[in-house]
C-alpha cells in the first residue's frame, strides 16, 4: 500500500479498493445519497455494483458508539476467531459502551476483561493474532496505549516483516482519543501523530456512525494491524445507517461536500468544525470542497489528488499537534505529488504544541475553531 | 563429571557476606510438611489460590549421580542420544557463529548460547510440533531444538534469502511458522506477552472453537533471562497467565549476568522462582546445567499446562560461557564454575 511519503511514481492511478470485492457474506454496498441525507454524497466509483445504489429499506438510526458495537457484533457472529481484549470491556460493557452486552452474548473469553497492563495485553493480542485469532484490542483512552508503544511498534508493526512474511498480525487497536471537554492534558492526546511512522501499521479515523461501522468491519477483516481512531466527543452522534450489511474501504477518503474553490482535508472531529465553517463560507460566496481523509496511513492520494487538480488550493485542518502531525505528512505528500497543480501554498491548521489545558477557554484556544478555518480559506482564496 | 547442585542458599551467601548482616532463612525446600506451607494453607483459607501456591526449591534429584541414574530409568538410550545430539548441535552451531563473526562474515549483534544448552534441550525436546516457543535475542539454539533446520538458521545469520526469515530478521528475530517458533525478540520482556497471547489462543481454540488436540492444550514456552525478571512485562504476564490459567511455562534462564550487570546487584530478591507463588503459580528452581534435571522439571510443568492447570515459573540456574554478545568485552565476570552440561550428560 502506498505510504504517506510515497514519491510521485507511487500515486495510484485508480481509486483505492478498485476491483476489490469484500469477502464472505457482505457485498460492498455503496449507499445512495438519499439514505445518507444532507449534503454528504459519495463519489460514485467505477466498480460500484449498480444494483446496490439504492437501499431497499429505510435504514435505522443509531449513535456512533452503537454503530461500532453493531459492527463488532456482526463480525463476532460471522467469525468465531474475532475476540475483544481491554479494560472493562466485558462485565462493565466498555467505558464508552461500545462493548455493552457483548460478554453476555459471546462469553468471558471472547470478550476478555484484562487487568490494567496495556503493554502486555496488547502483546497478547499480537501473539494471539500470530496463532490464528483476530483480536480487537481496546485502549480505554487512546493515550493509555502509549504504554503499549513497545508492543505496537516492535511487534504489531514489525513482526510480519521480521518473520519474513511468515506471520500475520490481523489486530485491530481501537479507542477514543482527541481533545474532549476538559479532560486534562493526559486524556486529551492524539496518538495518530506518534503512530504514523511505525512501519507496518495501518491507521484510520472514523467520524460518523456510517463510517464507524464500515471501518470497524473492514479493520477486523483486514490481515494487517489497523489502528482505528475514535473520538471522545463523537460517540453520541446520531445518523441513519443502512440495514444491509456494508464494509467500507480502509484506504479510501470520503467526499463530504464537493466544491470548486478550495480543497479542505480533515478527519475525525475537525470534520464538524470544517462543516460549520463551510456554512459561513457558503454565505460569503465560497464553494469549499470538504474531504474527510479517513485513512491516515496510507493517504488516499487518488481522491485527494483529483480534488487538488480541480481546486488548486489546499487547506488541511487537523486536531493533532502541529509538530510532526498528520498534516505535516500530508503536506509533504501533496508537495511531492501535486506541486504543479497548486496555485497557493498549502495551509495547515493544527492544534497548538502544548499540553491541553484544563480550563475550557484555554482548551478551546488550543484546538482549531471554525472562525480560524473561515479566515484561512479567505486567505487562501485571495 | 558430576554437576554439583545449586540451591537457593547459594544465592544468599554472597549477599549476606557483602552486607555483613543476617538475612531471613530461605523458604524451605519441599512443600507439604514445612511449617511455612502449613501457614500458607491456614492463612490462605479465604484465598484459595494461595493455598495451592508452593515455592519449591528443588534439586529434583539429589546431588548423587548414582541416585540420579536410578531415579530416572525412563531416560532411554535413544532419548539420551537425542538429547546429546541436540546439545552438541547447539554448541557446534554457536561456535561456528563465533568463527564467522570474527572472520567478518556475520554482522550486527549476535548472542551466543554456549553453556546453556541443557535448558533448551531439556525443555524443547519434550514439545510437539503444535506447541510454541518464544525466545529472546539469544535464540539460535531454541530454533535448532524446535526443529528449524540448521542450514535455515545459519542462512538467516548470513542475511540470505534462503534464511528462515528471508534474511529480514537476522540473529535476534528467528521465526518459523511450521515449527511454531514465534520469535526472536530484541527488547527483553517483549516476547513474554506474545507467548502469553499464543497460550491464550491455545485455550481459546479449546474452549471457544472446540478444537482440541489429542494430548490436551497446546503449550507455549517463554524463554527469557534474569534481567527480564525485573521488567514490568514479566510481572504483568505472570498475573494474566495465572488469572486465566493459560497453558504456558515461563522459563527463566538465569545466567546471573545481564551484559555486565550481576543479577545480585540488580534484584532486590534474587530468588526468581519465589516470584511464581506471589502470583499463585508454582515456582521451581532447577540446576540448568544438568539436562536430565531440567527435563524432569520441564516434563511436569508442560504436563500441568497441557492438563489446563495453568502456568509454572521455572528458574534454571545456568551460565553462559561467552560474553553477552560477540561484541561484549566481558571483563566483569569471573567464571569459577566448572560445569559442562554436555559432558555431564555423557557420564
Amino acid at each position: 500500500m502506498a505510504t504517506a511519503s510515497s514519491l510521485r511514481a507511487a500515486v495510484p492511478a485508480t481509486a483505492p479498493c478498485a476491483g476489490l470485492r469484500s469477502t464472505s457474506a457482505a457485498s460492498s454496498v455503496r449507499v445512495a445519497p438519499a439514505a445518507r441525507g444532507g449534503r454528504g454524497r459519495l463519489v460514485a466509483k467505477a466498480d460500484a455494483p449498480s444494483s446496490a445504489t439504492a437501499s431497499k429499506s429505510d435504514g435505522h438510526e443509531l449513535l456512533l458508539f452503537e454503530a461500532l458495537r453493531e459492527a463488532l457484533i456482526e463480525e463476532m457472529k460471522l467469525d468465531p476467531t474475532v475476540c475483544v481484549f481491554g479494560e472493562d470491556v466485558g462485565h462493565y460493557g466498555g467505558s464508552y459502551k461500545v462493548t455493552k452486552g457483548l460478554a453476555d452474548m459471546f462469553g468471558d473469553l471472547r470478550v476478555l476483561d484484562t487487568p490494567i497492563a496495556e503493554n502486555s495485553f496488547t502483546g497478547m493480542g499480537v501473539g494471539a493474532g500470530m496463532k490464528g485469532l483476530r483480536p480487537v484490542v481496546e485502549g480505554m483512552n487512546m493515550g493509555f496505549l502509549l504504554l503499549a508503544y513497545n508492543q505496537i511498534s516492535n511487534n504489531c508493526g514489525m513482526l510480519h516483516y521480521t518473520s519474513g512474511g511468515q506471520f500475520k498480525i490481523p489486530l485491530v487497536i481501537r479507542g477514543p482519543g482527541g481533545v474532549g471537554r476538559q479532560l486534562g492534558a493526559e486524556h486529551s492526546q492524539r496518538l495518530e501523530s506518534y503512530f504514523q511512522s511505525i512501519p507496518g501499521l495501518q491507521m484510520v479515523a472514523c467520524s460518523t456512525p456510517y463510517n464507524a461501522k464500515g471501518l470497524m468491519k473492514a479493520a477486523i477483516r483486514s490481515e494487517n494491524p489497523v489502528v482505528l481512531f475514535e473520538h471522545v466527543l463523537l460517540y453520541n452522534l446520531k445518523e441513519k445507517i443502512p440495514d444491509e450489511e456494508y464494509v467500507l474501504c480502509l484506504e479510501e477518503a470520503e467526499m463530504v461536500r464537493p466544491g470548486e474553490h478550495v480543497t479542505i482535508l480533515t478527519y475525525s472531529r475537525m470534520r464538524y468544525h470544517v462543516m460549520q465553517a463551510a456554512k459561513t463560507l457558503v454565505n460569503k460566496g465560497y464553494d469549499p470542497e470538504v474531504i474527510d481523509i479517513r485513512s491516515l496511513k496510507p493517504f488516499d492520494l487518488h481522491t485527494i489528488g483529483n480534488s487538488i487538480k480541480k481546486t488548486h488550493r489546499v487547506l488541511i485542518v487537523e486536531e493533532c499537534m502541529r509538530t510532526g502531525g498528520i498534516g505535516a505528512s500530508l503536506r509533504s505528500a501533496i508537495i511531492d505529488n501535486f506541486w504543479d497543480y497548486l496555485d497557493a501554498p498549502i495551509m495547515c491548521l493544527s492544534s497548538q504544541d502544548v499540553p491541553t489545558p484544563y480550563a475550557s477557554t484555554l482548551e478551546d484556544a488550543t484546538v482549531v475553531q471554525p472562525a480560524q478555518i473561515v479566515a484561512a480559506v479567505e486567505q487562501i482564496c485571495q | 563429571m558430576a554437576a554439583a547442585s545449586f540451591t537457593a542458599a547459594k544465592f544468599l551467601a554472597p549477599v549476606a557476606a557483602r552486607s555483613g548482616g543476617e538475612r531471613a532463612p530461605p523458604l524451605p525446600a519441599g512443600a507439604s510438611s514445612s511449617s511455612f506451607a502449613r501457614a500458607l494453607r491456614r492463612g490462605g483459607a479465604h484465598h484459595p489460590r494461595l493455598r495451592t501456591a508452593l515455592a519449591v526449591s528443588s534439586d529434583v534429584l539429589a546431588g548423587n549421580k548414582a541416585q540420579a541414574a536410578a531415579a530416572h530409568p525412563a531416560v532411554t538410550r535413544e532419548e539420551a542420544l537425542e538429547l546429546y545430539e541436540d546439545m552438541v548441535l547447539g554448541r557446534v552451531f554457536e561456535d561456528m557463529c563465533a568463527q564467522m563473526y570474527y572472520r567478518g562474515k556475520m554482522f550486527g549483534f549476535v548472542h551466543l548460547y554456549n553453556g546453556q544448552e541443557a535448558v533448551s534441550t531439556g525443555f524443547i525436546k519434550l514439545l510437539n510440533q503444535a506447541d510454541c516457543v518464544v525466545s529472546t535475542y539469544r535464540d539460535h539454539v531454541h530454533a535448532l531444538s524446535k526443529g528449524v533446520p540448521a542450514r535455515s538458521v545459519m542462512a538467516e545469520l548470513f542475511g540470505k534469502a534462503t534464511g528462515c526469515c528471508r534474511g529480514q530478521g537476522g540473529s535476534m528475530h528467528m521465526f518459523s511458522a511450521p515449527h511454531n517458533l514465534l520469535g526472536g525478540f530484541a527488547f527483553i520482556g517483549e516476547g513474554i506477552p506474545v507467548a502469553t497471547g499464543a497460550a491464550f489462543a491455545a485455550k481459546y481454540r479449546h474452549e471457544v472453537l472446540k478444537q482440541s488436540g489429542p494430548d490436551g492444550l497446546d503449550v507455549t514456552l517463554a524463554f527469557f533471562g534474569d534481567g527480564t525478571c525485573n521488567n514490568g512485562q514479566f510481572f504483568e504476564c505472570l498475573n494474566m497467565a495465572q488469572l486465566w490459567k493459560l497453558p504456558i511455562v515461563f522459563v527463566v534462564e538465569n545466567n546471573l549476568w545481564a551484559i555486565g550487570m550481576s543479577h545480585l546487584r540488580a534484584t532486590s530478591d534474587p530468588e526468581i522462582y519465589k516470584k511464581g507463588p506471589a502470583f499463585g503459580m508454582p515456582g521451581v528452581h532447577v540446576d540448568g546445567m544438568d539436562v536430565l534435571k531440567v527435563r524432569e522439571v520441564a516434563k511436569e510443568a508442560i504436563e500441568r499446562a497441557r492438563r489446563g492447570e495453568g502456568p509454572t515459573l521455572v528458574e534454571c540456574e545456568t551460565y553462559r560461557f561467552r560474553g553477552h554478545s560477540l561484541a561484549d568485552p566481558d571483563e566483569l565476570r569471573k567464571p569459577g564454575k566448572n560445569y559442562f552440561p554436555i559432558s555431564a550428560l555423557l557420564h
